[in-house]
């Protein structure tokens, strides 16, 4: 059996046929899902802790300070420290809360998280679910996150946590449209909406490159409306704390308001997951037409070091946001949503799909 | 194979959720002071019910969503197959948006996109 870092559908598949071999069909088939199971929890886990702590570095970096430095070299024991410390506070029952509502969001929002880590495309063969409705499957699980912000800010008998989750519910709604118009944009282009294929349709050129403008006018869309939708500043008026204390988790206290934090961290990974997948090519290597030698070096990259690369390096992007605008007030948000955003994108949909029957893009 | 693995997320993040909160309510502390189950209010005792009514603006954006995430729940598959079927996809979908365009105008012209 030959592996390589560069495929990994021969690796599946050797474990797939060697589980074969020894047992029955069923019990392969339950140890195989148990397997995938493990990895994307143990890799969603790392995710949340390392974006945690980049955000902190980050925010430091911006702001002129240190950041965490005590916990481990450089800090990276910090966010560790503070998970064991929150997993040791109490789980305080509010009076008066709708308890099964109250105890049942943080449930919502970490499983629509984690239904969408699974079905996205990290290298050649190392993909959990290849739907061939991918993009609109993550669309769809990626929003039912927001049935868990307004459970939690309903049942916890806090006005606070009302206003916030009225708050976030209205945008998070609104900017769901500009997400998904922008994915419509790629998929006109591409022609598919499973997400191996538009990866592969990106062999040549990335999206973003093939699609003039009406493509970078999509992505530009996609990157701000999906930072509002993971409710990240500039857009976070969901739990300003300065008006609201803490927005719909106020009442939220230990391990349940982490599942709150780590979800709101995830959906920024996903998002810019998305992002990568639809408008940079995914796990495809950087190359230019023509310079052979530079794209050798390139395709010398291990597939998800590309993936987790640009994903990184539009989480940056997003972090970079919050760190640098003022937040907005909700009248100027709903009017940038649509008045702006919304009508651009319908019109920007149109001339892509022009674009694509005369035959205009690269 | 994938139907199965859509139940497998699922059911690891039900499991993932359920076993830390399990976890902590047996390692954590428990308090008995009723005042700390009160809901925060600034310190104070909190006044009133907290399931006020709540501007109606919130109830306007909620319809003019559900209008055209139904648009575009329609516009995913025509995106798949607008290739193939050529510029005929193309005439009617620019009618289809056009007339949805002209509700978005409606409402605009209303002032339902402003916030008041």
């Amino acid at each position: 059996m030959e592996f390589s870092i560069y495929d990994f559908s021969s690796f599946t598949a050797w474990i797939d046929q060697s589980l074969r071999a020894s047992m029955s069909p069923g019990l392969a088939v339950a140890i195989e899902m148990l397997i995938i199971g493990v990895v994307i929890l143990i890799f969603y886990a790392i995710v949340g802790l390392f974006l945690v702590y980049a955000e902190r570095k980050v925010c430091a970096l911006m702001q002129n300070r240190l950041g965490p430095n005590r916990v481990g070299p450089g800090g990276i024991f910090q966010t560790i420290a503070d998970l064991v410390k929150l997993l040791f506070v109490e789980l305080v029952p509010i009076k008066n809360a709708d308890k099964i509502l109250f105890s049942l969001a943080p449930y919502i929002v970490i499983i629509a998280s984690f239904m969408a880590m699974g079905a996205l495309p990290f290298a050649k063969g190392l993909h959990a679910i290849d739907l061939n409705i991918g993009v609109f499957y993550l669309m769809a699980v990626s929003s039912m996150g927001v049935v868990g912000v307004l459970l939690a800010g309903w049942a916890s008998n806090n006005k606070y946590s009302l206003i916030g989750a009225m708050r976030s519910g209205a945008q998070i709604v609104s900017y769901e449209l500009s997400v998904g118009m922008s994915l419509v944009t790629i998929v006109v282009l591409a022609g598919t909406m499973q997400l191996s294929e538009i990866v592969q349709a990106q062999q040549y050129g990335w999206f973003i490159f093939r699609g003039h403008i009406p493509a970078l006018i999509a992505f530009v869309i996609f990157i701000v409306a999906s930072t509002a939708e993971t409710n990240r500043g500039p857009f976070d008026l969901a739990e300003a704390e300065s008006e609201l204390t803490a927005g719909f988790h106020t009442e939220y206290s230990g391990i349940r308001f982490a599942f709150f934090f780590l979800a709101e961290y995830i959906n920024m990974f996903i998002v810019a997951a998305i992002a990568t997948t639809v408008f940079f090519g995914g796990w495809m290597p950087f190359n230019v037409y023509g310079w052979e030698g530079f794209n050798k070096v390139m395709n010398l990259i291990p597939p998800f070091i590309w993936f987790l690369g640009k994903t990184g390096a539009l989480i940056f992007l997003i972090m970079w946001f919050k760190w640098t605008f003022p937040r907005l007030r909700i009248d100027q948000l709903l009017t940038l949503e649509w008045k702006y955003f919304l009508p651009i994108n319908i019109i920007n949909v149109l001339i892509m799909a022009l674009i694509v029957l005369l035959g205009w893009h690269w | 194979m994938t139907n199965q693995a859509l139940i497998l997320f699922f059911l690891v993040g039900l499991i993932f959720v359920g076993v830390v909160i399990l976890f902590s309510g047996l390692v954590a502390p428990r308090s008995t002071s009723p005042q700390k189950f009160d809901p925060y209010e600034c310190g104070i005792p909190t006044k009133g019910t907290t399931w006020l009514q709540f501007n109606v603006g919130y109830y306007l954006f909620a319809i003019l969503f559900l209008i055209f995430d139904a648009e575009i729940v329609f516009l995913f598959p025509w995106a798949v197959v607008m290739k193939e079927v050529g510029m005929v996809a193309f005439i009617e979908i620019v009618v289809f948006i056009l007339i949805l365009g002209l509700g978005l105008a409606y409402a605009w012209k209303k002032h339902a996109l402003t916030w008041e």
